[in-house]
Order: structure tokens, then C-alpha cells, then sequence
């Protein structure tokens, strides 16, 4: 690995030399950190021999699509689990964001009226509830100190239950006409490129800025590193533990926006098991578990491979469905079992 | 639902702690207690189980003010265990009526009940002895594959394609899935693929996305669930291939047998499989405290086909399902 980065060996003022004036080598990834790119170019060539249809723009864009909600979300987790955290949460607060939304929405519709204000009061609750469902898990995190992932356990519960109580245990369905005019905000777009993959790209740049060329980014690495050693360099460990979460929450908040014109609703089951799909496509990015250094451009390659795979495998038919399961568990171990091998090679 | 429960064990407390002054009052009025113990509303089906059980409680209680009812709900099959203890041990149930969570872990639980002298209804799930409960009443997973089945049989030509979304790999899913298949056989119909959309809309959407790239030819689809269905049109609706196929899901939530009543092209029936079935438990079992009317033995309650004609009396648009 080059390692000018890693922030156990470089001090906060060598880390912010390096970003101050990142050399060629620093930036290129090195041979390990190519691993799930391989599995990822390995699974689209896979994936075009054996369906023909498999490289359409139709189905490029459906599996392009579908992942950017995982995908917004895992990039905010690449940024807590970097930093040492963990958010278990996060399915269930889309759920909830979503139910919040939908109901808010309705309810403004006899006032505001069906129109371009109701959707954008709608995406502003969205993202205010993100927001603050992402405040209330960093300050149970920071201020009342206990584990992110008993913190996020709990939420996680509290979430889902809430979601289904608002639901009366069924659905929450967005007003038909609404609805109609929300839509083009999931299946349309810009030149041929729906919204979500967009704004999925947006975020993902974002996000890679963010961890390779920002202080913010830098103080991630930092105490997920070493928390100490951040604290006695003058890093507000607490401000930048709280800002990940807030962020997840932010960027949660927006995944939901873009989920919510798909189907128009929300129930007990929206945004099951999310949170596991975002922290696998994390790990087999290559950002360490334990914390201490991040790869965002990672997190969108396994966010890829995982929706990958079980297109091809639906395409293909290769195996009894039952076996879908292991086929996913297979490849993720792989992806990430390249990368370790080669590195200590 | 744990606030429910909550609730229950304050009750249970508060009228432990005034046993001592009302016990002769209570004594009087011999009234029967029903204990109802079903899952928790996590989902669509179970929402409307819920409400039906609510519903059908509250009827029979200003029917018969003799009869009174405990109702819990349980997200697990732990919680379930001593739901169904607590109800023998603190309420003194004289009947049991419980849609277990699982079969294997409630047998011996219910069958302690039915030791105790208690009459057992067992709702939809069977447990995993048979001989335990008095009334047995369920839905039937059989002739809901098999009605669908013949639907298609009858109203698709010989050598059309069509796509099926299944649920959760369970015996329950195998059981619908293997008689639609007797019942299509010999028709030449093609299933083209058959793949789990766990009941769920959006991975039912994102299958349906798949079959959609993979299948330049699809007739019909059978989505087998309503929640599946929405998901289903919506990735049709994205493809913009509305007119080529339409869909058969099942259960009877209210939205698609709306959507049957308006005669919209694409969902043209439904299957039904109730969540009314709690309500037919309890007021069954209520008429075994109530009169002397035989009620023991199994009561299975058909999947009809719901047309346009008949949707009517399957649509209830005050629940939440």
C-alpha cells in the first residue's frame, strides 16, 4: 500500500501536506486495492456471456438505478465505518423517512395543492428527518458514550417499529396524483440517465473528494485509526464522530427522496436489510472494518457488485433460485478474500 | 407491538392487586375468557389480520357480554411461548385461539394448554402433532395455486409464455407453487422463469425489471401476492409494456380488488386467501361458550377467484390490507 495516507503513520500536519500536494503515486491504488474492481469487471464480462441482453442501456440502467439507494447510504457508512462507527439503522430510517414523508405530503396536499412546492416540501422533511434521526444516533454515540452498534441497534428497532405503527401495520400509499407527478423523479432524467443514477454519481464524487482531499476526510481516517492520538493532535474526535453520522442521516434522507417515486409507498418491510447490503458493499470496497481507513470509490464498486450479482443471476438462471444465497455469500467472500491475499503478498 | 403487552401485564397487575376486594363481584357474572395470541402486524397481511381480530373482538363483545378477550401480539416465536403461558398462568383463559408463529416451537406450548383442560383453536399455521387443537381453521394454499392455475389455463392460448414470482422458500409457497403448476399442465403454456420475490414490492419490482430485460415475449404474469403485484406493474409500467400481459396476484388487499372492481385490464381477478380467517376462528369459537352449537373439527375457507361480479364482498376499505 502507499502509504502516505494512512493516518497511523502520518500526523494530522503530514496528512495535510499530502493534501495539500498529493503526489501521482500517493492517488493511484495499488494492486490490492484493484481486487474488487477485477471481481467487478470479472462478474460484467460474466454477465454479457451469458445474456445478451445483459449489456442494454435497459438493464444497465435498471441495475444502475436500483443500486444508487444502497449506494447513497453506503457511501455516508464508508465515512462512519472509517471513523470507527458502525449504523445498523439505516434500512429502518428509510423506511421511517419514507413513511414520515409520505404522510407529511398527504397531509400538505388539501393546503398546498398538487404541484412542484408539494414535492420539494416533501424532499426538504425527507432530509430534515435524515437529518435528525442521524443527530440523535451521533449524540447517543458521542455525548451519551455508548457502542455505535447497541446505539444503532436500538434505533434500528425503534425505526421499524415506528414505521409500522404509522402504517397501522399495512401500507402508507402517496396520494395517486402526487404521485404521478413525483414518478419522473425516479424513471426519468438527463440525457438518456435517470435522476438516481445521477445524483448517485454526484454523491459518490462527492463523497471521494471528501475522504481524499478534505481535513474532514482526513480526521475520519484519523481516529478511526487511533482515537487517542487524534485527540492529543487537536482533532474535535466527538464533532467529526457526530458530523458522520449527521451525514449518513443526510445522505439516508436522500436516498429515500429518490426511493420514494418508485413504488409511492412505504410499509413494515421498506428498506429491509439495507443496513447489512451498505456495510457489505463498504467492506468489499476495501475500507477496514475496525476503522482507519476509507475508500469511497470502493463502497461504489461493491454497492455495484452486490446488485450485479443478483441481476446475473436472474438473467442467467444458472442455479436453482434457492442457491441465489449462496452464490452472493461466495462472491462477497471472494471480493474480499482477493484484495487481503494480495495485500499481504 | 410490545405496547400492547405493556398494557396487558398493567391490567394483569392492576387486577391482582384488586383481586382481594372484587374477587366475589367477578365470581357472579361466570363469564368465559378467550385468549387470542397471533404475530404481530410487520407486514401488509398481518396488518390486516390484526385489524380483523380487532374487529371481530369487539363485535362479539357487545354480542355476548359474557364472553371477554385477551389479545396479544407477538413479533416472535419466544414472545408467542410466553404470551400463551402468561395467558393460563394470570388470565385463567378457558379457550385458546393462536395463529402460531412457527409450527414445531408452539407445539408443545399449545399442547400444555389443551392438557390443562382449555379448548385450542389453531389458526392457519397447523402444529406440528396432530390431534391437539379442537377446531383447526385455515386458508387454502392448494386450491389458491390451484385457482390461479386454472385462470391461466382457461384464459391463455396454448404455447403463451409467462413469467412467476414466488414468496419466502417456505412449505406454504411449494404448496401454492406446485398446484398452479398441476393446474396449467397440459395446457402449453411456457413458464418462462420462476423466481422468489419474498412477498415483498420492491424486490418483486427489481425481478420483474430482470424478466422484463431477459423476456422479449411475456403473456401473463402470476405474481401470487398482491404486494408482489404492485411491484410487478410498476416495472411493467417503466417498460412501457402495459397492453402485452397481465397479472394474477392474490390475498385480496383492498387496492387490487379495487382495481378488479374498476375492471382495469391489467389486474383482471384476484385470489383470494383472507386475513378475515382470525375473525371466522373467533366467531366460531365464541358460539362454543355461547350455545351449545358443535364447532369442533377443521374449517378451511376456500381461495375463490375474485371477478368483477363478486369483488364487492371482499373489499373492505377500512382496513388497513
Amino acid at each position: 500500500m502507499s502509504d502516505t495516507t494512512r493516518p497511523d503513520t502520518a500526523r494530522a500536519d503530514l496528512a495535510k501536506q499530502a493534501a495539500a500536494a498529493p503526489s501521482l503515486t500517493a492517488r493511484l491504488p495499488g494492486l490490492s486495492a484493484l481486487g474488487p474492481l477485477l471481481a467487478l469487471i470479472l462478474l460484467v464480462a460474466l454477465g454479457a456471456y451469458l445474456n445478451e441482453n445483459f449489456l442494454s442501456a435497459g438493464n444497465v440502467t435498471n441495475v444502475l438505478a436500483r443500486s444508487a439507494f444502497i449506494g447513497m447510504i453506503a457511501v455516508g457508512m464508508t465515512f462512519v465505518i472509517t471513523s470507527g462507527g458502525l449504523d445498523l439503522s439505516v434500512g429502518s430510517m428509510a423506511a421511517f423517512i419514507a413513511g414520515v414523508m409520505i404522510l407529511a405530503m398527504n397531509a400538505l396536499l388539501p393546503t398546498m395543492g398538487v404541484g412542484v412546492p408539494l414535492i420539494l416540501a416533501g424532499m426538504a422533511i425527507a432530509l430534515g428527518a435524515g437529518l435528525l434521526a442521524g443527530l440523535g444516533n451521533g449524540l447517543l454515540v458521542t455525548k451519551a458514550r455508548i457502542e455505535p452498534f447497541i446505539v444503532t441497534l436500538g434505533t434500528m428497532g425503534i425505526f421499524r417499529s415506528l414505521v409500522t405503527w404509522l402504517a397501522d401495520g399495512g401500507t402508507i400509499s402517496l396520494d395517486f396524483a402526487v404521485r404521478q407527478l413525483y414518478r419522473p423523479v425516479y424513471y426519468s432524467g438527463l440525457f438518456g440517465i435517470a435522476w438516481p443514477i445521477i445524483v448517485f454519481a454526484l454523491v459518490a464524487i462527492a463523497g471521494q473528494i471528501a475522504m481524499r482531499h478534505t481535513r474532514f476526510g482526513r480526521y475520519c481516517e484519523a481516529i478511526g485509526s487511533n482515537d487517542k492520538v487524534a485527540l492529543y493532535s487537536a482533532v474535535n474526535v466527538e464533532r467529526i464522530r457526530l458530523m458522520t453520522y449527521v451525514l449518513l442521516g443526510l445522505l439516508v434522507g436522500l436516498a429515500t427522496v429518490m426511493y420514494v417515486p418508485r413504488l409511492g409507498s412505504a410499509s413494515g418491510t421498506t428498506g429491509m436489510l439495507w443496513e447489512l447490503e451498505a456495510i457489505a458493499a463498504v467492506i468489499i470496497g476495501g475500507t477496514a472494518l475496525k476503522g482507519g481507513y476509507g475508500r469511497v470509490w470502493g463502497t461504489v464498486i461493491g454497492v455495484l457488485i452486490l446488485s450485479l450479482i443478483d441481476n446475473i443471476l436472474i438473467l442467467a438462471d444458472l442455479v436453482s433460485p434457492y442457491l441465489n444465497g449462496t452464490i452472493q455469500g461466495v462472491i462477497i467472500v471472494l471480493a474480499v478474500v482477493l484484495q487481503r491475499s494480495k495485500s499481504s503478498a | 407491538m410490545e405496547r400492547r403487552t405493556f398494557l396487558t401485564t398493567a391490567a394483569i397487575g392492576t387486577a391482582t392487586a384488586a383481586a382481594g376486594l372484587s374477587l366475589p363481584a367477578m365470581a357472579q357474572g361466570k363469564k368465559a375468557v378467550i385468549g387470542v395470541s397471533i404475530p404481530s402486524a410487520t407486514h401488509g397481511y398481518m396488518g390486516g389480520l390484526n385489524w380483523h381480530a380487532q374487529q371481530a373482538i369487539t363485535r362479539l363483545k357487545a354480542t355476548y357480554p359474557n364472553l371477554e378477550f385477551v389479545l396479544a401480539t407477538a413479533g416472535n416465536v419466544g414472545k408467542q411461548v410466553n404470551d400463551i403461558e402468561d395467558m393460563v398462568a394470570t388470565r385463567n383463559i378457558d379457550a385458546l385461539v393462536v395463529l402460531p408463529f412457527e409450527s414445531e416451537p408452539l407445539t408443545s406450548p399449545v399442547k400444555a394448554v389443551k392438557d390443562a383442560g382449555k379448548w385450542v383453536t389453531v389458526v392457519d399455521r397447523g402444529l406440528s402433532q396432530p390431534g391437539i387443537e379442537d377446531l383447526y381453521v385455515a386458508g387454502d394454499n392448494t386450491a389458491f395455486g390451484r385457482v390461479s392455475g386454472e385462470y391461466f389455463k382457461a384464459n391463455l392460448k396454448s404455447g403463451a409464455k409467462i413469467v412467476v414470482l414466488r414468496g419466502i422458500p417456505t412449505t406454504l409457497d411449494n404448496e401454492r407453487v406446485d398446484a398452479f403448476q398441476a393446474a396449467i399442465a397440459g395446457s402449453g403454456i411456457e413458464i418462462l422463469d420462476m423466481q422468489h420475490g419474498n412477498w415483498n414490492r420492491d424486490k418483486a419490482f427489481s425481478v420483474m425489471q430482470d424478466y422484463l430485460s431477459k423476456h422479449k415475449q411475456i403473456d401473463a404474469v402470476w405474481a401470487a401476492d398482491d404486494d408482489m403485484a404492485i411491484g410487478v406493474m410498476e416495472a411493467i409500467a417503466q417498460a412501457g409494456r402495459q397492453k402485452e400481459m397481465w397479472i394474477v396476484g392474490g390475498a385480496g388487499m383492498k387496492e387490487m380488488i379495487k382495481r378488479v372492481m374498476d375492471k382495469d385490464p391489467q389486474i383482471p381477478v384476484d385470489v383470494s386467501y383472507t386475513p378475515g380467517q382470525i375473525a371466522t376462528a373467533l366467531e366460531v369459537t365464541a358460539l362454543r361458550f355461547v350455545s351449545d352449537t358443535p364447532v369442533y373439527g377443521r374449517f378451511i375457507i376456500g381461495s375463490t377467484l375474485i371477478t368483477p361480479e363478486n369483488a364487492a364482498q371482499f373489499y373492505f376499505p377500512d382496513s388497513p390490507f
